[in-house]
């Protein structure tokens, strides 16, 4: 059974308005690395929304771990599956203190004392960011807060993590930093991740590029697959990372180059 | 400018009056300050200030410290003690110029509020200086919870404290920024007389509460995403324990209280 | 004009470790430059260009502005500011009037215009950053999106007429399409307009392509201050900062290290390119 599942969803948020996200089908299985892209308005902060129930459909229905969103029984169970790290790293953190920021779900979650301890550790330490457990948020760079925010999600031991442009407000360290972080999280812990974004770079590691245009999915399919068609994504306002472009420039100079999504990759293919 | 603003006036020192529980503190000071209103001779003061100054020993707040947090009340006291030597009759007159007379009463309950005053505000500031704002709220929320019945919403209210302290930092770093962001285009915060500056400060205002505005919504959204709905059922990653060392305060302090009241 | 930065040091009033934001600067920045200004967080960027329009003044030094010490007790920082536009990071936090057009009208104002000339300004200024004026002007800035919020903010700054635009990281947040058209406008301001344009940026590829004069700050000091060529050759030196090479410059040094012997001072896609095929042929592969 898949994790997440979109079923037929629309949504828009009022009546009046032409809808914001139209007839998505999705599914996202467990383990997986998913990326989103597309241009500003698409609707991906929406469709991140609905997944932990802080929307719920107009129509069609979103179906977490087996539990529907519709019911509001499982608002609970399924946003303590599925955690969200939002883009503006100082506007997600609720406490004075680091470790009690990262306490906030779990003591939501009414989970005991001691067990709360074991998992702030074990979350800061997923994150490196155990040195900083008794800081204030406000001295800590924007990478490092982003960080401690998703210690906040995996303290409740999620299945999932939606990140909604986590690196926009960053610097290439603090990029570095939090993408680092959840392909750490996605391969040693098998946390399945959702990661929205505008730099192109950061989804050639992803199993799946999801693009977003208009309130619909304009197409889905492996990174190399989804870069291929440079012109088809430039049309959307979007990119592809410089390396594919330049890989995607020289084959028309006559240069024989297979796919590649990286320098790395392309370097070998060029003097191998 | 404002990056390493302190919030509050608490001072992490590792002592027993730092150790012991924010609630049981919190009560503590509560009884002294009431017993504190009913001392009525200098005698009484004088023990009481006796305490205070073992309590500021056992602390290890420099006792500097606690004179430079009464500054802020200097005019407070001082009003008090001119109003009450210039107006309060009674008693032998000390000194006479025309209608303006200074009479022994005066005198007395001058120094006598005074007194009060200053012990109550080093009491409270003890208080403060010795409990981090994240222990404080802890405290007073516990103390609150009875009223949880009647309907007071007490963990709400300590997870507003909480959030305050958290953003203030945040919004003063923000309004030092557009301040300097509106100064670029020319904005004057500076010049001009009473109405003309507060008119001055829309540039600033607005931004700045549009921004509170919005990282509220954004801050809903996450603490919602968090599970967090509202204060029932939820637990605490430290949990407040009362130790031996608050039970013998707490019982020298009900004494004292007793002494004071019947002294 | 003249900017020039004499043994500038600034320390912050609270910062309680005392140390230097800036250590003895100094910078000399004539017409008709376009300088992009790098350097890890916290390596003193922004107190650098604050310091340039009498934001900050410094602890120590002097800011000479067309030959005036701007740091003396008497100077018109108006004078300066109008001279001299800084747009902030995340302009369009400051926003904050009901519509586009008081909004961007805030600093021509300040500058005691008429109100022809102010409206005059309005409209180049929206024009400028691609704004319609007529659609624009009497909506409320806090409808437009992110995007257009910006170019508003932009534009705010761009109608004091300024001579030296300096812009603290400005396409933080920005998706690709909105980046591509800040870079053209940046383009078309330092082409046609003849500004001086100071661009704060991590983006190396934008600072390689854009400026003719690179300067990289670390830790309060400016290490380097050279054409972008030069500068971005040091690769070793701009790996140690903890700072990216443009992708290019990247992808070319790799390919000259694996014998590829590719030219690496190029910044262009197309040039670059032109450059590995034609090396390519000459040697087929490496
Ligand atoms: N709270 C809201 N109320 C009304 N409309 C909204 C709201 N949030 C977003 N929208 C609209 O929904 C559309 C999609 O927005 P969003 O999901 O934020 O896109 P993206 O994250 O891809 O930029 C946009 O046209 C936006 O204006
Ligand atoms: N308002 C401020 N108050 C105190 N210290 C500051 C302030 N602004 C910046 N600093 C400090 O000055 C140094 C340089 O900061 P800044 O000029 O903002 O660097 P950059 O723009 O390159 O990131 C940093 O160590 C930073 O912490
Ligand atoms: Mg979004
Ligand atoms: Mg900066």
């Amino acid at each position: 059974m898949a994790l997440i599942e979109l079923r037929g969803v629309d949504f828009s948020y009022s009546e009046m308005e032409t809808p914001v996200l139209k007839n998505i089908n999705l599914t996202v299985e467990a383990g997986e690395f998913v990326s989103i892209i597309g241009g500003n308005g698409s609707g991906k902060s929406t469709l991140a929304k609905l997944l932990n129930v802080l929307l719920v459909p107009s129509a069609g229905e979103v179906i977490v771990d087996g539990m529907n969103t519709a019911d509001e029984e499982n608002w609970l169970k399924i946003r303590q599956k599925v955690g969200m790290v939002f883009q503006n790293p100082d506007n997600q953190l609720v406490a004075t203190r680091v470790e009690d920021d990262v306490a906030f779900g779990p003591e939501n979650l009414g989970i005991p004392s001691p067990e709360i301890r074991k998992r702030v550790d074990k979350a800061l330490e997923a994150v490196g960011m155990e040195k900083f457990k008794d800081n204030p948020p406000h001295n800590l760079s924007g990478g490092q807060k982003q960080r401690v925010a998703i210690a906040g999600v995996i303290a409740m031991e999620p299945e999932c993590i939606v990140l909604d442009e986590p690196t926009a407000m960053l610097d290439p360290q603090g990029r570095k930093e939090v993408m680092e972080t959840i392909h750490f999280l996605n391969k040693e812990k098998g946390i399945t991740i959702i990661h929205i974004t505008h730099f192109m770079e950061e989804t050639v590691g992803a199993d799946r590029v999801i693009v977003m245009n208009q309130g619909s999915i304009h197409k889905s399919g492996l990174p190399l697959e989804i870069f291929r068609e440079i012109d088809d994504l430039k049309k959307l306002g979007l990119d592809v990372p410089l390396v594919v472009e330049l890989a995607h420039e020289l084959r028309k100079k006559g240069v024989e180059i297979p796919a590649i999504l990286s320098i790395n990759e392309l370097v070998d293919s060029l003097c191998s | 400018m404002l990056r390493n603003i302190t919030i509050g006036q608490y001072m992490a020192r590792d002592s027993i009056i730092h150790n012991m529980d924010p609630r049981i503190k919190i009560v503590i000071t509560i009884m002294m300050i009431t017993a504190l209103f009913f001392i009525d001779s200098f005698s009484g003061y004088g023990l009481f200030f006796l305490s205070v100054l073992v309590i500021i020993s056992l602390s290890r707040i420099p006792l500097l410290r606690i004179i430079k947090g009464l500054r802020p009340v200097l005019f407070l006291v001082m009003l008090t003690l001119i109003l009450h030597v210039f107006f309060t009759r009674g008693g032998e007159v000390i000194w006479q110029w025309g209608f303006i007379s200074i009479e022994a009463e005066g005198l007395y309950t001058g120094f006598f509020m005074v007194t009060r005053i200053v012990l109550l505000i080093i009491f409270t500031s003890l208080l403060t200086l010795t409990t981090s704002p994240l222990e404080l709220t802890d405290g007073i929320e516990y103390l609150l919870s009875p009223l949880k019945r009647v309907g007071v919403p007490a963990s709400e209210l300590a997870m507003m404290m909480t959030i305050a302290l958290r953003f203030i930092p945040t919004l003063l770093e923000e309004a030092d920024k557009i301040m300097k962001a509106q100064m670029a285009r020319g904005a004057d915060f500076e010049s001009g007389n009473i109405v003309k500056r507060a008119r001055n400060l829309i540039p600033l205002l607005v931004p700045l509460f549009i921004s509170a505005f919005r990282r509220a919504d954004d801050l809903a959204l996450a603490m919602e995403s968090r599970c967090y709905h509202g204060g029932e059922g939820r637990t605490r990653l430290y949990e407040l324990k009362v130790k031996g060392t608050d039970f013998a305060a707490l019982g020298v302090a009900l004494l004292l209280c007793m002494v004071f009241i019947y002294f | 004009m003249l900017i020039e930065l004499k043994n500038v040091s600034h320390i912050y009033d609270d910062d309680l470790k005392g140390t230097e934001a800036l250590k003895d600067i100094n910078l000399r920045i004539s017409d008709q430059e376009f300088i992009g200004l790098v350097g890890h967080t916290g390596s003193g960027k922004s107190t650098l260009v604050q310091m340039l329009n009498g934001l900050i003044k410094p602890s120590s030094g002097s800011v000479i502005i067309d030959g005036v010490n701007i740091t003396g007790e008497k100077t018109s920082l108006l004078g300066i500011r109008r001279k001299i536009g800084l747009v902030f990071q995340y302009p369009e936090h400051q926003l904050f009037e009901e519509t586009v057009y008081g909004d961007v009208a805030f600093g021509p104002r300040n500058l005691g215009l008429s109100e022809e000339e102010v409206e005059l300004r309005v409209k180049e200024a929206l024009e400028l950053v691609g704004l319609d004026y007529e659609e624009f002007k009497d909506r409320s800035p806090f409808n437009l999106s992110g995007g257009q919020q910006r170019k508003v903010a932009i534009a705010g700054v761009l109608a004091m007429k300024p001579e030296v635009l300096i812009l603290d990281e400005p396409s933080a947040g920005l998706d690709p399409q909105g980046r591509q058209q800040l870079i053209s406008l940046l383009e078309y301001l330092y082409n046609n307009k003849g500004m001086t344009i100071i661009l704060v940026s991590h983006r190396m590829e934008e600072i390689a392509r854009l400026s003719n004069r690179v300067i990289v700050m670390s830790e309060g000091e400016i290490v380097f201050d050279d054409s972008p060529a030069r500068v971005f050759s040091e690769v070793e030196k701009i790996r140690e900062l903890g700072l990216d090479l443009p992708e290019i410059t990247e992808i070319l040094w790799r390919l000259n290290g694996k014998g590829l012997r590719v030219r690496t001072d190029i910044f262009s896609l197309a040039e670059a390119v032109e450059e590995i095929s034609r090396e390519l042929r000459g040697s087929s592969k490496c």
